[in-house]
């Protein structure tokens, strides 16, 4: 029944009315973006009988829109940033975005690391420049409504290219601060030219109390033989509702690692749509969620091989407390050229509260013959023997469930290159573990 | 790995163009009005002399079906089909109503023969172990033509009849329980065959009897434009046992003909049921013109607690399969199994999966599937495992395999899985290698291969099940579970 045309909710109304009245004022090209509004507009907000987004009901869930966010004022930037804790540990080039907005003032454009080129996203768009013509990589993310939402709002960003080896990690970190819910609608373009590898730390935090609506989209177009190493975490507000997109188009002997850890949102929805163009490439992407009250966390993921010898392994782990919900939703593609692919899916979920529930779906599309590929999904509980063998050598109850947790957890973080990196990480489940009461 | 040439062979000698059932038979039939309407379905209750209750029931869901639409959400795709241009009713014109095999139009027996079907009752007996009888339930286009071992059956307590019959005698037992299991306002097609519905067969097993032998139903589309909709409801009394099996053949054509069948199985406390399925329709040429559109809902509800319902098939034949045979398993302790052998080849489209919903406690499911896909042919395993709230203790263990042979056809794998209870245990596999290691570790200390050592576990206990498959096709069946399973791509 997919055909019928609903009403407008809404949300969806005032989506539309506030793409009216951003779309001038708005940088950039304004057709491409009001076409982006249109194929969203044709089908609205995802609602549960939309596939991709069964087990995350946007429509039901954005019952109301937060206005897009303004430029904060120094003052503002200021306080937002103090606040702002995640991968404090580790040395990296800093590029900050606050509300949505790139704060220009804390990077050095004359001291970049060397190898490394940034121009913010708003001039970019204003002046038409060339890396634009890479924007939309990945035809599954073009297609989906919270990518559309995206382009046709994306107010601020940055475009980042890469050439050599570059040491020092470029850290992302995403503040939203402002004292009343906003929305917000971010853009980072990434370039890794042939060769070249580095470090990509993205951080995404809100206050609580406030209904934000951040809506990120991070796109990289990755070349042959690098090596590019991606650690996100989202710690977001505990009302704010997080959509984020990672796009990736990478050629051939490439080596790819992603990890996204989760503690944060009431409702977050992290996509990743991969394409795997050239021969002999290797990508991982892996997810540590962690959830608990009734927060809601989506992993959805999409990687396409397009061509020879490709491996890509993903690991998704997931636990799950009190009454939240847990949704894994991956899909492996591979096209009848691609040949010798290996690939292979996992979804492992413990439901730590009783009234916990997890959703997976783990999918293969395979019309190639001599491939390897295998899912796996499982959901349960602590093993009970085990908790039993740990309690047995004196520990607490709790002690030896946290101890099991880590564990499990560990197995999706542990390939984290970036020592203070993984040292953040391990601390964030740790301090998620500590809190469970 | 790529597919190994034993299996290679072996597909390749069901391939399409190997269809050993397309002959078609000469009868001559009686017919309604080419089309759907209130009036053909008034003809069709009439020529079953139904109670007034049932043609309201028929007429009931036609006017849902109006209001419904095809689904549209499996991977599987062909022209609009025009409803109106297809015969719902066709019966053999010479005495359709048989009362003794003798009465059978010998043409139709003759066909019978040919698929080596054995309806006659001393044949069966003659040299053969008692054990291994089988009562058949022979559905011709919309009618059932025989019905063998129906008077010893009744000696056990066990009514085994066409569905059209039991509908007259009783009525009651009908109208308790047709449509609980699968609602009239299921789906599009299950609305359909509620609608147009015209023979199947009728199976009671009263409390504590273990069915004296295996019952089986063998559908026969032979008519050009008909449809079969056939309805088969299933009771297991409790603490009873049933085994039932089913085959199905169509002639060769070069148009598509429509299968929309209901299945209904109810197991009560303690009861058993298994249901076996050799689907092998007419599956179209190499071009892909004309076959089976094969659109079926099978549900199994374990109703009662400790019931247990298992459905095995072995799918070779459809040009589109679109079946996903689930077992609600509602009472506590009770148990749901499938295990699924679908071979496509030629341009078949096969979309079929099953679903285990566990709503009582301690409920366990199993669902082995392995889809081989050949030819320009597309393979979709679609599952869903759920556990509802109360569902304490539910366990499943899935594992689902597809082989590609050839690199123009497509195989697909969409599970669904789903808790809301955090004490249920759900496991699913795509791979072999994670079966018990106990068991691995023991065959290979033997002196197996890994490879040998997983051929043997696996095919164990799926042959467990299929050799229970009566006549010939069983042979059939036996051909597709030796196939390797070297080259597995999950």
């Amino acid at each position: 029944m997919a055909d019928v045309t609903l009403m407008k909710t809404p949300a969806e109304t005032a989506l539309a009315q506030a793409f009216e009245s951003a779309k001038t004022t708005l940088p950039g090209n304004a057709e491409s973006r009001a076409q982006a509004f249109e194929q969203f507009n044709l089908r609205g907000l995802p609602h549960r009988r939309v596939e991709e987004f069964k087990y995350t009901d946007l429509r039901a869930l954005l019952r109301e829109i937060a206005p897009f966010a303004g430029v904060p004022t120094a003052d503002e930037t200021k306080v937002a940033l103090q606040g702002s804790k995640a991968f404090s540990n580790v040395a990296a080039l800093q590029v900050p975005f606050v509300n949505g907005h790139f704060v220009r003032e804390a990077v050095d454009f004359h001291n970049l690391p060397e190898g490394i080129e940034l121009v913010p996203l708003r001039e970019a768009l204003a002046d038409g420049h060339e890396w634009l013509a890479h924007l939309s990589p990945v035809p599954w993310a073009s297609d989906n409504p919270v990518y559309q939402l995206n382009t046709s709002f994306m107010a601020d960003g940055v475009m980042i290219r890469v050439a050599g080896s570059v040491e020092t990690p470029v850290h992302l970190r995403f503040v939203t601060a402002a004292a009343s819910a906003v929305a917000t609608a971010t853009r980072v373009l990434v370039v890794v030219e042939e060769g070249s590898s580095f470090t990509l730390i993205e951080s995404h935090e809100s206050t609580d109390g406030a209904n934000h609506q951040p809506n990120d989209v991070v796109e990289m177009l990755v070349g042959d033989r690098t090596n590019v190493q991606h650690v996100r975490q989202n710690a977001e507000g505990d009302r704010t509702l997080a959509l984020s997109t990672l796009a990736l188009k990478i050629g051939s002997e490439a080596v790819f690692n992603s990890i996204n850890v989760v503690t944060g949102a009431a409702t977050s929805r992290h996509q990743v749509y991969a394409i795997l163009n050239g021969e002999n490439t290797n990508l991982r992407v892996n997810g540590a969620t962690m959830l608990k009250g009734t927060q809601h966390g989506d992993s959805t993921l999409v990687v396409e091989h397009n061509a020879l010898h490709c491996e890509s392994r993903e690991l998704f782990k997931t636990v799950v407390d009190d009454e939240a919900t847990g949704v894994f939703q991956g899909k492996i593609i591979v096209p009848h050229h691609a040949q010798k692919t290996d690939g292979r899916m996992m979804s492992a979920a413990l439901l730590l509260g009783e009234n916990a529930a997890m959703n997976n779906k783990p999918e293969l599309e395979i019309f190639a013959d001599d491939v390897q590929c295998a899912h796996g999904a499982t959901c349960g509980q602590l093993d009970e023997d085990l908790l039993f063998y740990l309690m047995a050598r004196g520990l607490p109850k709790k002690e030896a469930e946290s101890l099991l947790v880590q564990a499990f957890l560990g197995e999706a973080i542990e390939f984290v290159e970036n020592e203070s990196a993984r040292e953040a990480l391990v601390g964030t489940v740790e301090s998620w573990l500590k809190a469970r009461t | 790995m790529p597919a190994v040439q034993e299996t290679i062979d072996q597909v390749r000698s069901i391939d399409v163009d190997q269809y050993k059932y397309g002959f078609e038979t000469e009868v001559e039939m009686e017919k309604a009005p080419k089309g759907l309407s209130e009036d053909v379905i008034r003809f069709i209750s009439a020529r079953k002399a139904e109670p007034e209750w049932m043609l309201q029931w028929r007429l009931d869901a036609y006017k849902r079906w109006l209001t419904m639409k095809e689904p549209t959400w499996a991977r599987v795709s062909y022209d609009k089909i025009d409803y109106n241009d297809i015969y719902y009713y066709a019966a053999p014109k010479k005495n359709p109503a048989p009362k003794s095999l003798d009465e059978v139009d010998p043409e139709i027996l003759k066909t019978y023969e040919k698929l080596g079907i054995p309806l006659r009752e001393q044949e069966i007996l003659a040299g053969v172990e008692p054990q291994s009888r089988v009562a058949v339930d022979a559905v011709f286009d919309s009618v059932s033509v025989a019905t063998t071992f129906k008077e010893e059956l009744k000696k056990a307590g066990v009514i085994f009849m066409p569905i059209s019959e039991a509908i007259r005698e009783y009525p009651d037992l009908v109208r308790q329980y047709l449509g609980s299991v699968v609602p009239v306002t299921d789906n599009f097609f299950a609305t359909l065959n509620s609608a147009v519905f015209t023979d199947g067969s009728f199976v009671y097993v009263p409390p504590g009897v273990r069915c004296p032998m295996e019952l089986s139903t063998y559908f026969r589309i032979n008519e050009k434009n008909t449809g079969q909709f056939e309805r088969t409801l299933i009771i297991a009394d409790k603490g009873s046992y049933v085994s039932y099996l089913e085959g199905c053949t169509a002639p060769k054509r070069d148009e598509n003909q429509l299968h929309a069948a209901v299945v209904e199985l109810i197991a009560l406390d303690d009861a058993e049921i298994k249901y076996s399925t050799v689907q092998n329709w007419y599956p179209g040429d190499a071009e892909g013109r004309g076959g089976i559109y094969n659109f079926v809902t099978k549900r199994g509800d374990c109703r009662g607690r400790n019931s247990v319902i298992t459905w095995t098939q072995v799918e070779t034949g459809s040009a589109i399969t679109w079946k996903y045979p689930s077992c609600i398993l509602r009472g506590d302790n009770s148990r749901g199994e499938f295990y699924s052998i679908a071979v496509s080849n030629g341009m078949q489209q096969v979309d079929s999966g099953t679903k285990m919903i566990h709503l009582g406690k301690n409920t366990t499911s199993r669902i082995i599937s392995k889809g081989i896909a050949a030819g320009k042919s597309d393979n979709t395993y679609r599952g869903l495992v759920s556990a509802h709230r109360k569902a304490t203790g539910a366990r499943n263990f899935t594992n689902c395999d597809s082989l590609l042979i050839g690199n123009q056809c497509g195989a697909h794998t969409v599970p669904y899985i789903e808790s809301k209870n955090a004490s249920a245990v759900f496991e699913h596999e795509a791979t072999t290698s994670k079966i018990s290691e106990d068991q691995m570790f023991y065959c290979q200390q033997r002196g197996l291969s890994e490879e040998e050592a997983t051929a043997l576990i696996v095919n164990g206990f799926v042959k467990d099940v299929l050799q229970q498959l009566p006549m010939e096709f069983a042979v059939e069946a036996q051909k597709l579970i030796s196939i390797s399973l070297e080259g597995s791509v999950g």
